[in-house]
This record gives structure tokens, C-alpha cells and sequence, in this order.
């Protein structure tokens, strides 16, 4: 095993100092589930890792009923979010996705901030986040920041993240009434694996229960970032939401999705699924936003 | 350099002198020859190494030691009672020959400890997932649902 130093700050501004003084040589390590496995493959070594498992009030499913907003600390693990009947409830996009990341020994140890900065293609954990129109708060040198989690990442393990910069949390902003939302993995097996492709739909109706006042679809594992398919959005807004409507949907979002050919599944057929999961989220939305 | 750790490490509490890059589980198998805790894959895939800490089933592989302070481990050897009996979900492992080449069998116990501890009377699909990260190459896993199924109907 490489070696490397391991420092426990209590603050954030402990941590961000810390990488300050080690440089390049330095990361911060969340729940450690990829770092180190990453470290034993010798992909990188790093000197010194800076654990945040010991900043007090990182890990936290917080939600605001004057606001409506939905904060997640970037240290909550998978498994509180595939725990909180908030989720389950409110949110049901967030555990469908938990459910079925890596394996419950994963689940309690690994971050939802931890998956989102190493920025893998086939990490799915982002695909609800920025359907549900998620921001990303971080802390660094300069100060606080805030982004649109879609904007976030720039490629394949690439974000936007700064050197000594940590995430804090993830802000969902107030959900319409009559909102439905979904995704599902596709998957080969039933567990322990990671996708072919990812899609998540999230459908707000008007009073009529039929009527789509917003649409947003988040695509993500085909492309070398998640991408929303924005077109796609925009062709459901203010239709009535029938079979037909998602057929179309499903078409549009595949011809914009950037389906690219890789180790997990060919363009071609990452393409015919977005069609077809399209449509099949968009009725389970329906019939969630009427719940 | 080395870090003074105390920890609870199956019922009693541990002082030990650690590596900062050393995982749980080479302290387990190490340190303290604790060699009931396997190494299978390294990289939190197959469960072989699975241990509970602080009531929650976690692969030791991917654990950093450093983190450990405080807590409480329990593992495969921690779960005999004192005369040296087999827990009931060991009994039940063996009655239902849940058993064949041994190497996933402390993990797969572990996790289904883990498992009823949180919820005593799990549904199949329940135990499935609980176990769905700790593979076993030999049984095909029949006899081990029913053994887990077995220990929770004897609670």
C-alpha cells in the first residue's frame, strides 16, 4: 500500500488550511470508498489525505416547510438518503437512485459529495440532482460560492471544483405542486453494478392533472458529463401529458442526448433506451404527481 | 509515523498503534490476527472483509484505520458467546449448509447480522439486498437466504 499522512480536521477552515499548506500532494477524502481503491490501483498517489468525516454538521437531510427547500450535506451518506421517508416521500428521484449504488457496505460509508466531486461518468448519483435543478454550494480559500450542479461538471473526473475547495451541500429549490419524479438505472444485473445509462424525468402538472407545467429530464453514464435534455423539456411545457407527448419526448431526448460509445454500452443503444425510459418515467411521474 | 488509537474491538476496548495508511482490515488480520475477516478483492466489491462498525456493516478493505477512534468493531470472531457457542445465525449457516469453501461465509454472516440487528424480521427481497454486496462463488446462494431466513423466524 502507498503511504501517505491522514489528518482529521474539526472545521472546514481547519481542512481547507491544511490543503493549503500540502499543496498538490493533498486530498480530501469524504467516505474514502474511491480514494482508496484508486490509491491501490497506484492511479494516484497522493502524501497526504485530509479526512472531512470529523467537521461536526456536514451529514445532514434538511428540509425548510417555510422555504420549501430541500438542503443535503455533501457528507450524507447513500444510505440516509435511502433511509429518510423524507426522501422517500417528498423526493422519491433521490432513493431511487440510492437504492442501488454500490452494495449497503458502500452505501453506509460513501458520500453523496463524494460522488459528485470525483465526477465519473458512470457515478449516478448526479442525475437526480440536476433534474431536480440542484445548486452546489462550496467553501475555499477565496470564500463561498454557489453553481448550478448541471454547470459543475466539465468532463470525465472534471468539475469545476478549485484546488482546496470543499462542498458543502447541495440546495434543492422549492418543488411546484403536483410534481411526479423518477429514474432509473439500467443496469444488467441486479446489483452491484454500474449503469449502461441513467435517466431521471420529473414532471409538474396544473390543477387540471393533466397538463405539464414543467418538464425536466436528466440524462446521464451515456454522456462524458450528465446533461439535461433541455429540448426535450421544452416540447412537454404547457401539452397535455398523453402517450403520444412522451413519445415525443423520449424521441427528442434521444436525438440530444450525446451518447457516446464506451465500455459500458454503445451510443446507438444508449440512444433507443433514453427513448424508451423517457416515456416510461414520464408515465410514472404522471401518476406520482397525482399522489 | 504512528497514532495512538482506543477503540472498542469486539466488546472490549484497544489501544493500539497505527499506520496512517493502513485500512481496518490490515489491523484486523495484522495486528491482531484477527484472520476471520477476509481479503477478497481489496476494493469493496466482493464483501469478504466485511466487518460492522458502529451497528452498520462496512468493507474493512476500503476503511481507513485512522478513522476508527472511539468506535466499536465487531467482528466474525466477536460473535461467539463467551463458553465459545456459535451465534444463532452460525448455527443456522451450518444447519442449512449455507457453507461450501468458507471464504465469503464470515463477510456474508457479518452483513446479515448487520441486517437483522436493524431488522429482525426481513422479507426476502430484504435479505437479498443486504447481502447483494458480499459474493459467494460457491453456494449460489439458496441455502444461505434460507439460513438468514432461519435465524430471523428463531429471534
Amino acid at each position: 500500500m502507498h503511504r501517505f499522512s491522514y489528518a482529521m480536521p474539526k472545521s472546514i477552515d481547519e481542512a481547507i488550511s491544511l490543503m493549503e499548506g500540502h499543496g498538490e500532494q493533498a486530498r480530501y477524502v469524504a467516505g474514502g470508498t474511491d480514494i482508496l481503491v484508486r490509491i491501490k490501483e497506484k492511479k494516484v498517489l497522493p502524501d497526504f489525505l485530509i479526512s472531512l468525516r470529523h467537521i461536526p454538521g456536514m451529514a445532514y437531510i434538511d428540509y425548510e416547510e417555510a422555504t420549501g427547500i430541500l438542503r443535503i450535506g455533501s457528507m450524507t451518506t447513500h444510505r440516509m438518503l435511502e433511509k429518510s421517508p423524507l426522501i422517500r416521500e417528498r423526493y422519491p428521484v433521490l432513493s431511487d437512485a440510492a437504492d442501488n449504488i454500490g452494495s449497503v457496505q458502500i452505501r453506509n460509508v460513501a458520500t453523496l459529495g463524494g460522488n459528485i466531486v470525483n465526477a465519473v461518468p458512470s457515478a449516478d448519483g448526479a442525475i437526480p440532482l440536476i433534474t431536480l435543478g440542484a445548486q452546489i454550494r462550496m467553501k475555499g480559500p477565496k470564500g463561498e460560492r454557489e453553481m448550478e450542479l448541471v454547470d459543475f461538471f466539465i468532463g470525465p473526473g472534471q468539475t469545476l471544483l478549485e484546488h482546496g475547495e470543499v462542498v458543502l451541500e447541495f440546495l434543492v429549490p422549492k418543488l411546484r405542486p403536483l410534481t411526479g419524479m423518477a429514474y432509473f438505472k439500467h443496469t444488467r444485473r441486479a446489483a452491484m453494478e454500474l449503469p449502461i445509462l441513467g435517466v431521471a424525468v420529473l414532471l409538474s402538472l396544473e390543477d387540471d392533472g393533466i397538463t405539464c407545467s414543467e418538464a425536466r429530464i436528466g440524462l446521464g453514464v451515456l454522456a462524458p458529463t450528465p446533461m439535461r435534455a433541455l429540448n426535450a423539456e421544452r416540447i412537454m411545457q404547457g401539452k397535455r401529458v398523453n402517450d403520444g407527448l412522451l413519445e415525443k419526448a423520449g424521441k427528442m431526448a434521444a436525438e440530444e442526448c450525446k451518447a457516446r460509445d464506451s465500455i459500458r454500452g454503445e451510443a446507438w443503444y444508449r440512444r433507443a433506451m433514453v427513448e424508451v425510459l423517457v416515456k416510461r418515467l414520464g408515465r410514472l411521474c404522471r401518476e406520482r404527481a397525482k399522489k | 509515523m504512528k497514532n495512538r488509537l482506543s477503540f472498542t474491538l469486539n466488546g472490549d476496548r484497544v489501544e493500539v498503534e497505527v499506520e496512517a495508511y493502513w485500512t481496518l482490515l490490515h489491523l484486523l488480520r495484522n495486528h491482531f490476527e484477527l484472520t476471520g475477516t477476509k481479503e477478497g478483492c481489496g476494493k469493496g466489491e466482493c464483501g469478504a472483509c466485511t466487518v460492522i462498525v458502529d451497528g452498520m456493516a462496512i468493507n474493512a478493505c476500503l476503511y481507513p484505520a485512522m478513522e476508527l477512534e472511539g468506535r466499536e468493531v465487531l467482528t466474525i470472531e466477536g460473535l461467539t458467546d463467551e463458553e465459545g457457542g456459535l451465534h444463532p445465525l452460525q448455527k443456522a449457516f451450518v444447519e442449512h449448509g449455507a457453507v461450501q469453501c468458507g471464504f465469503c461465509t464470515p463477510g456474508m454472516v457479518m452483513s446479515a447480522k448487520a441486517l437483522l440487528d436493524e431488522n429482525p424480521k426481513p422479507s426476502e427481497e430484504e435479505i437479498r439486498t443486504a447481502i447483494a454486496g458480499n459474493f459467494c462463488r460457491c453456494t449460489g446462494y439458496i441455502h444461505i437466504i434460507k439460513a438468514i431466513k432461519a435465524a430471523s423466524k428463531g429471534r
